[in-house]
């Protein structure tokens, strides 16, 4: 109920706010109902864990089974139920939430944390003639022997695949105005390798888990709206490419746009979400049958837990759990420098790749997901950022500068969710405006003018962010 | 218009006075004041005390049954121990809906009701039949076996067996199935662990676990009663804090705070209670995460096999909340000013269906209580939710529908009532 409630208070607000709907080419947000009907007014430590707030009463049952398998830990096989057993043998958490961390983001280790809700993803350079089935159906050439990510975790009886260590460089940037941030810059180190020597060719692309919310809007957006937005050779001359990635669907086995992950790898959430289960947790599904255990490293030892570990049913539980996430309403969207912001995130190019606004399609049996106005800030192509942010490793059409626009609906309440959220691939970026300064590639014009800006354009840029 | 002349004034007067006085006056909505949303949270804050008390009433009993057993362990003595344990869910379980809404519950509980646990923290466990959350070191420590247990490279001295001590060890080394308190670990000392899965039978402890000397089966008897001791003592002080905490006439607990404020804010309380215990928890997580699982590591009174009642009475719960009534266990019948009594005033058409509702839930959770106890072949929740059992599921799926549709009217009568945001500022739980 809560949420019709939101819904009317979201529309008196945009009866009130008629103007300035666009502003340098691109749409201003003036309804704070961010995800659509769906959109819900809580915006504590709990705001990204509640359903869409148009489901319905059914489907919020669902919701809750779904959420409860998405937040308990998954156990080491045989149990003598199949509902959650199957863990590992590799793995880096044992449950969703261990990385999904309130249903927010990750965050590298403290100092003496070993590292759950990041991990590396492994690779080594691929032939394309040779190599052209895995590349089609897999995107890289996973590393010989510890296969397509580093598993710092696994069940007693076996080992880990190594420790991930992270150590810290700092990095100054100097504003215009003299300001100097203090940024930092991550290295890591592979170390204790249980499973032989790592191939001296390694190439290794860090992932911090991302926050879970609008996921279902997002895959709602239609592909030809994605389409329309892809430029990959900068036709229009803006310095802004924008490639949408082309990756293999195990359901239909084509090659279909990918919208989901770091580097828009994956086609859909329930994809998304089985690789997750696959590679993060060690337990395979119908679409995903083998998880990132290699041969060499012998787990057919252990008991399995069932085949497939994560039934279809519970795989459809959390698939819709992972669709249902609503999106936190915007607050202070009345605040001169809140609007200053907004201007300013059009006025400088941001909206160029975080694009404001998309309309939703219709969706079969989601009613509460479909023909919405969402403004999730993202274009969902992959975009150059730049060598400071580059991990130099391809994943389909993804080369090693890209990465996907995330979106940044939510994202003033990140770190109210999970105090230890960062930002960017690898959470390296502690703040807002160290994440804005990371930028480079594509990106590097639009966070030129953030370096010019004075420093309360600066602060209303923040604020605005803040604000979503 | 009715011109006939009523002592109104008298009767309100009296009608007041006795509900005041005496906590088991019937109310009836004819000879008093129409009920207003103060009333109404004041009668809510008279309803949880009723059932506090009765919580406690019932958990002295256990207290005292147990206390009974180690003095003299024999069958007999466990088996009064048992009938006491299960006597004392029936008026905890209607409290659960007071939880949802009101934090100062909501923190509380896990002391008493935590759940699931990983038994082994506590005691012998057959290591076969028993799973637990992986990498809990606490979950094969066996305080009774030791004097001093390693959790998350702490060495903890658990050589004396105090209420503090086992409150303290709840959530040791960080994994909240590390539970060394409340009714499910009296549970697991009376029933033990219930090794039959998904056919009929519970745990199998034998009283000779209690028992002394050569007598002693599975070693430690001693020690496994004063855990018993120590954790039903802390059942009752637990209890008796909560009662204060709702008793009126004080002016420094929740219950002098919750009237004292704004009467929407506990309206708000009392129906987000009543709505998320009847779709997130009791439908969702305990039964239908369960069923679509075919998990019985799910099931809520595992050890006991008492499921069905801790599902029936958080109906009940529910039930209590909305028509202000409360049949306490010494039989009297406490009612009085309701949000029935509310929604009736606005929508008469919606309090009509309500209140259906809850019938129905209380009809389809008492067929499962019925099938659970029933003298021939009866079917447990854990038997009812096993694979391809049709008539187990049939039975909870009917009690999930019903609580589903009863929470779409309890949102209406939120609505109804001028209730805003159902969402409470506190647990950040969820419907």
């Amino acid at each position: 109920m809560m949420r019709q409630l939101a819904l009317l208070g979201a529309l008196a607000i945009a009866s009130a706010h008629v103007t300035a709907q666009t502003h340098a080419g691109y749409p201003i947000q003036t309804s704070p109902a961010t995800g659509g009907d769906g959109t819900v007014q809580q915006s504590d430590t709990n705001a990204y864990s509640l359903p869409q707030g148009n489901l319905s009463m059914t489907r919020r049952l669902d919701f809750s089974v779904g959420n409860s398998f998405f937040r308990n830990p998954w156990v080491e096989a045989p149990a003598s139920t199949d509902a959650r057993d199957g863990l590992g043998p590799l793995f880096n958490t044992n449950s969703c939430q261990g990385c999904h961390i309130k249903d927010g983001r990750g965050h590298p280790p403290g100092v003496d944390e070993p590292p759950v809700s990041l991990f590396l993803r492994l690779a080594v350079p691929a032939d394309a003639e040779r190599d052209a089935e895995i590349l089609r159906k897999h995107g890289f050439k996973p590393a010989p022997v510890y296969g397509s990510q580093l598993q710092t975790a696994a069940l007693p009886a076996a080992k880990p695949e190594a420790d991930l260590i992270i150590e810290w460089t700092p990095v100054k940037k100097t504003l215009a105005d003299g300001t100097v941030v203090a940024l930092r810059k991550p290295v890591y180190r592979i170390e204790n390798p249980n499973y032989g020597p790592l191939p001296d060719n390694l190439l290794v692309s860090p992932r911090v888990a991302p926050q879970m919310i609008g996921l279902g809007l997002l895959e709602a957006i239609p592909i030809d709206d994605l389409q329309a937005l892809h430029d990959p050779d900068d036709a229009d001359n803006n310095g802004i490419s924008g490639k949408l990635n082309q990756v293999w669907d195990l359901a239909t086995e084509q090659t279909l746009p990918g919208r989901f992950g770091w580097k828009a790898a994956e086609p859909d959430v329930h994809q998304q979400s089985m690789g997750a289960f696959a590679g993060d947790m060690g337990l395979t599904s119908s679409i995903k049958p083998t998880t990132d255990c290699m041969p060499e490293q012998n787990c057919e030892r252990f008991t399995h837990g069932g085949e497939p570990e994560v039934s279809d049913k519970v795989a459809n539980f959390v698939t819709f759990y992972a669709k249902s996430l609503a999106v936190p309403a915007r607050r202070n969207l009345e605040s001169d420098s809140v609007q200053q912001g907004a201007e300013l995130f059009n006025e400088i190019g941001c909206a160029g790749c975080h694009t404001p606004r998309h309309q939703t399609g219709q969706v079969a049996d989601r009613p509460d997901l479909s023909n919405q106005t969402i403004w999730p800030y993202t274009d969902l192509l992959l975009h150059d950022m730049g060598p400071a942010l580059a991990d130099g490793r391809d994943e389909f059409l993804a080369n090693g500068n890209e990465w996907r626009t995330p979106p940044l609906w939510g994202i003033g309440l990140a770190q109210l969710v999970n105090p230890q959220a960062g930002f960017l691939h690898d959470g390296r970026a502690r703040s807002l405006e160290e994440a804005v300064l990371w930028h480079g590639g594509e990106a590097q014009a639009a966070t030129e003018r953030y370096r010019q800006m004075s420093s309360e354009d600066r602060t209303a840029l923040i604020d605005f962010l803040n604000s979503l | 218009m009715n011109t006939k002349l009523r002592p109104a004034p008298l009767a309100l007067t009296v009608a007041a006075l006795l509900t005041a006085g005496c906590a088991n006056t019937p109310w009836s909505s004819e000879k008093s004041e129409p009920a207003t949303k103060a009333s109404v949270v004041n009668h809510y804050a008279d309803l949880a005390h009723a059932n506090y008390e009765d919580a406690l009433i019932t958990a002295r009993a256990l207290d005292e049954a147990t206390d009974r057993l180690i003095a003299n362990p024999n069958e007999a003595n466990l088996a009064a121990a048992k009938k006491a344990w299960l006597a004392a869910r029936v008026p905890y379980q209607q409290t659960e809906v007071f939880r949802f809404g009101n934090a100062i519950v909501d923190d509380w509980e896990g002391q008493l009701n935590a759940w699931p646990l990983d038994e082994g923290l506590i005691d012998y466990v057959k290591a076969d039949g028993y799973q637990h959350e992986l990498g809990n070191a606490g979950a094969t420590a066996n305080i009774i076996a030791s004097n001093s247990i390693n959790v998350g490279g702490e060495t903890l001295d658990v050589s004396s067996l105090s209420p503090s001590l086992l409150a303290d060890l709840n959530e040791v080394g960080g994994s909240e199935a590390n539970v060394a308190t409340g009714y499910h670990a009296v549970e697991f000392l009376l029933w033990g662990q219930d090794l039959h899965g998904f056919e009929s039978g519970a745990g199998e402890r034998p009283a000779t676990d209690y028992a002394r000397g050569a007598d002693c089966t599975n070693g430690n008897c001693e020690r496994r009663g004063e855990f018993l001791d120590a954790v039903t003592d802390l059942l009752v002080s637990d209890l008796e804090w909560m009662v204060a905490q709702w008793a009126p006439g004080a002016s420094d607990n929740y219950r002098a705070q919750l009237t004292a404020a704004d009467a929407n804010q506990g309206v708000q309380k009392m129906l987000f209670g009543m709505g998320s215990l009847s779709l997130g928890e009791l439908a969702g997580e305990r039964m239908k995460v369960a069923l679509e699982a075919n998990s019985y590591e799910d099931e809520h009174d595992c050890f006991s096999d008492n499921t069905h009642n801790s599902h029936y009475y958080n109906g009940q719960g529910i039930q209590n909340v909305y028509t202000g009534t409360y049949r306490r266990v010494d039989g009297s019948l406490l009612s009085g000013p309701s949000l029935s009594d509310l929604v009736q005033q606005s929508n008469p058409e919606l309090d009509a269906r309500l209140n259906n509702q809850l019938d129905a839930s209380m009809e389809a959770l008492g067929l499962m209580k019925a099938r659970a106890e029933s003298r021939e072949n009866p079917m447990a929740f854990d038997t009812m939710i096993a694979p391809g059992n049709a008539e187990g599921t049939r039975i909870v799926n009917g009690a999930i529908m019903a609580l589903v549709a009863q929470t779409g009217s309890i949102e209406q009568a939120a609505r109804d009532l001028g209730i805003e945001a159902l969402s409470p500022d506190d647990a950040g739980h969820a419907f």
